[in-house]
């Protein structure tokens, strides 16, 4: 038995140099060694409680796998987060832990929480390089079910209900499965063969996934249940459309929503020489937002080669709503913080150009409902930064396809699709729901929590009508 | 992957193609897009639908051989496959209940002025098809383009076969004789539709357009394709691509259509390179 480790410090992850990696779209964070993972594990104090299980939304049994890396059996410790989490080295690089499992952890009152999510990827890279062992698909119990969206909503979702042996059909409308991990997160972050070697597993394991397949346009809800005999559906088709300001100027050339830059760097591989889908040329970038797509999208574009990435974020550093391990990132990496700052005007050359940004200075004043301070103007303190390019990272509207082609299904105010806390269940019967389509942007952890809820509410919902 | 059933050249940069997707066959409907990938890393190309055949499941598109993707999309023959082919996209074309409507095309906008032309004349409107082409040889659909229509008005700028003139003349002389025209559907390059859509506008007749501006995913997720229509952005994907033509910013939609001119005639250099490495 390892000796604990009561060292206060979480074990560093060893890193790319920022200044190598803002010109590369490998990964940032290279990963424990064995070593490092077993002494990282030994931090664990194996509570009785196990609050971090309780922060977690796929409830992984997050002591028992710490305790299984400390004995060294890394392919037990996979399977034993395996057994909850269907996408286990993508939450360990993506999953805010710091606001979930490891702001509970008990370790981290005096000193650094257990590196929860490091460890998670570590088990999970492990077991990717070593375990080669081909999952058996599960028996068949003889039910069909449909999945809308390859996100990792939908991903969970067909992943929990092919282990109970349903037949499950993921429909996606890209010509890829993953969703926002393959167009939205970036390589450097989360790299693309990891999320097709998580899809791959669950295509060994019976589900099939159908590309190119826009739900609600090529194949309607009821047409499913009525045409092609599924028995429930669940709708995972995420965050929509992108918002802009509404300020002059955000229809010029040069201005993209996060979404467009982010799909055309990372599923259309912009990046690559070889990418038939071309990139703008640009070399002063304005990025509007604070949030983890702000950050991504300005790390982006400092590796397509801009010289000065600006993020533009109307309040400060503290409101700011990316992880604050993104930020730290993106300031290691150069990236310039205009914080306080929003933009009022997008100017254009006489061509239609993009060539700079007029922004006005902010204040906070009393907090509103978000019981966030409100950011206030500062009269007469305009000013206008060069840039040639702007990226638009605010959020998203609800895609309206699917609802407005599904009579019965019903949404809020804001367009998404009522679902059941609990059970993800819909206004319409047999369908289900979860992820973005119905929160709004959030994280893929909440996304994937939501298709697991779901998932086995739709076991139950199948079984009890038999 | 999905199979090309059939490939004509029309001319010498107009090809139609028929490929297999049966799923799409059976719910397209006049005026909506396909998003079509050559080849794993290709680009998502969107065109609008041509024509379907629900026998054989095929969808019919024709494109010109312009830019990288869609010269070796042309360079795919009968039989061969391509990775990638999603739709039926956007919104299909309101035919409301127009009894009398003008449908113009310019050039490769045929291949689209053609099916519309002839879902609005088999419901028994009455249909002027006005369409235009540089020269003589461009001239595309020609027989199929006569029997969708009660009249049919080739023009052509050099006045090498019809009408000498641009479509524009063409149908001011159509609503100079009679304004009395519930609608005027025109597809075109945007230059013309910009341009139509003066003339319709002087003799206050409604004008539908259709619009193809730079897109990528065509499900509304990346706003790559939004367009100012009365002072409002809309998506063309999917609030569209059917707009009011007396609304629509085309300068704007002109200058947005252009912006990856540069790196457009760059790829295609670079795949002429390799073709002529090749052989």
């Amino acid at each position: 038995m390892a000796e604990r480790n009561m060292s206060p410090n979480k074990t560093p992850i060893p890193e790319q140099d920022p200044q190598l990696r803002n010109k590369n779209f490998e990964e940032v964070a290279l990963g424990y060694t064995e070593e490092m993972a077993v002494s990282e594990a030994a931090r664990c104090l194996q509570c009785k409680n196990r609050p971090c299980v309780a922060g977690c939304p796929v409830n992984v049994q997050i002591p028992e796998f710490i305790d299984l890396i400390v004995k060294k059996d890394f392919a037990g410790a996979y399977k034993k987060i395996k057994e909850t989490n269907s996408l286990p080295a993508v939450c360990g690089r993506v999953c805010p832990q710091e606001t979930q499992c490891e702001a509970r952890c008990v370790r981290g009152i005096k000193g650094d929480s257990v590196g929860i999510g490091r460890l998670e990827r570590f088990a999970a890279d492990w077991a990717m390089k070593n375990l080669d062992e081909k999952a058996e698909a599960p028996k068949s119990n003889g039910h069909k079910v449909a999945v809308l969206g390859a996100g990792p909503a939908g991903l969970t979702c067909a992943g929990d209900l092919a282990m109970l042996g349903y037949d499950v059909t993921i429909f996606e409308a890209f010509h890829k499965g993953g969703g926002v991990l393959v167009y939205g997160i970036p390589e450097f972050r989360l790299p693309k063969a990891i999320v097709q070697a998580e899809i791959d597993k669950l295509i060994e394991i019976g589900v099939k996934l159908d590309t190119n397949i826009l739900a609600g346009k090529v194949v309607s809800i009821p047409e499913l249940f009525e045409e092609e005999g599924f028995e429930a559906v669940f709708i995972g088709t995420g965050a929509g459309l992108p918002m802009f300001m509404e300020i002059p100027g955000e229809n010029l050339n040069g201005v993209f929503s996060a979404n467009e830059f982010l799909t055309r760097t990372n599923l259309m591989k912009a990046y690559s020489e070889e990418a038939a889908t071309p990139m703008m040329k640009f070399s002063k970038v304005a990025v509007v937002g604070g949030g983890n797509v702000a950050m991504d999208s300005a790390r982006c574009a400092q590796r397509l080669g801009a010289d000065t990435v600006y993020i533009v974020y109307r309040r400060s550093m503290e409101e700011m709503p990316a992880r604050k391990e993104e930020v730290h990132h993106a300031i290691e990496e150069g990236i310039v913080f205009n914080i306080l700052t929003n933009p009022t005007q997008i100017i254009g050359d006489e061509k239609g150009y993009v060539k700079g940004i007029e922004c006005v200075e902010m204040e906070l004043g009393e907090p509103d409902a978000s019981g966030r301070r409100r950011p206030i103007a500062k009269e007469g303190s305009e000013f206008v930064l060069d840039v040639d390019a702007v990226i638009m990272a605010l959020g998203t509207n609800p895609n309206p396809i699917i609802s407005d082609n599904t009579p019965h299904l019903d949404i809020n105010k804001k367009g998404c699709i009522i679902a059941d806390e609990e059970t993800g269940a819909t206004s319409l019967p047999g369908v289900f729901a979860g992820g973005d389509i119905v929160t709004g942007a959030a994280t893929v952890i909440l996304a994937m929590g939501a298709g697991k809820v779901a998932a086995a509410a739709m076991d139950k919902y199948i079984q009890e009508k038999k | 992957m999905y199979k090309i059933l059939k490939k004509r050249d029309l001319n010498e940069s107009n090809v139609l193609m028929e490929i297999e997707a049966p799923r799409v066959a059976k719910k397209a409907l006049p005026g909506q897009f396909v998003i079509i990938r050559v080849d794993e890393d290709g680009e998502r190309i969107p065109l609008t639908i041509a024509g379907l055949d629900l026998e054989t499941g095929g969808v019919r598109v024709i494109f010109q051989k312009v830019g990288y993707s869609t010269t070796l999309l042309g360079e795919k023959n009968e039989g061969d496959y391509i990775s990638d082919f999603a739709g039926p996209l956007g919104k299909p074309t309101d035919f409301e209940d127009f009894k009398k409507v003008i449908v113009v095309g310019g050039g490769l906008g045929c291949a689209i002025a053609y099916p519309i032309a002839k879902a609005l004349y088999d419901k028994g409107v009455e249909v002027d098809l006005v369409v235009g082409f540089k020269t003589k040889d461009l001239i595309i659909l020609e027989d199929e383009m006569k029997e969708a229509a009660t009249r049919l008005h080739i023009m052509t700028d050099d006045g090498s076969y019809g009408k000498k003139g641009f479509t524009t003349d063409g149908l001011d002389a159509i609503l100079a004789e009679d304004p009395n025209y519930d609608a005027v559907f025109v597809f075109g390059p945007p230059i013309m539709m910009k341009f139509i859509a003066q003339v319709t506008k002087k003799y206050d007749v409604k004008t539908i357009v259709s619009m193809n501006p730079i897109m990528i995913d065509g499900t509304g997720m990346c706003g790559g394709c939004r367009i100012t229509v009365g002072g409002e952005t809309k998506f063309a994907c999917v609030d569209g691509p059917d707009f009011d033509g007396h609304l629509v910013d085309w300068d704007e939609f002109m200058r947005r259509s252009a912006m990856y001119k540069e790196q457009e005639s760059e790829a295609m250099e670079k795949h002429k390179c390799r073709m002529e490495g090749m052989s």
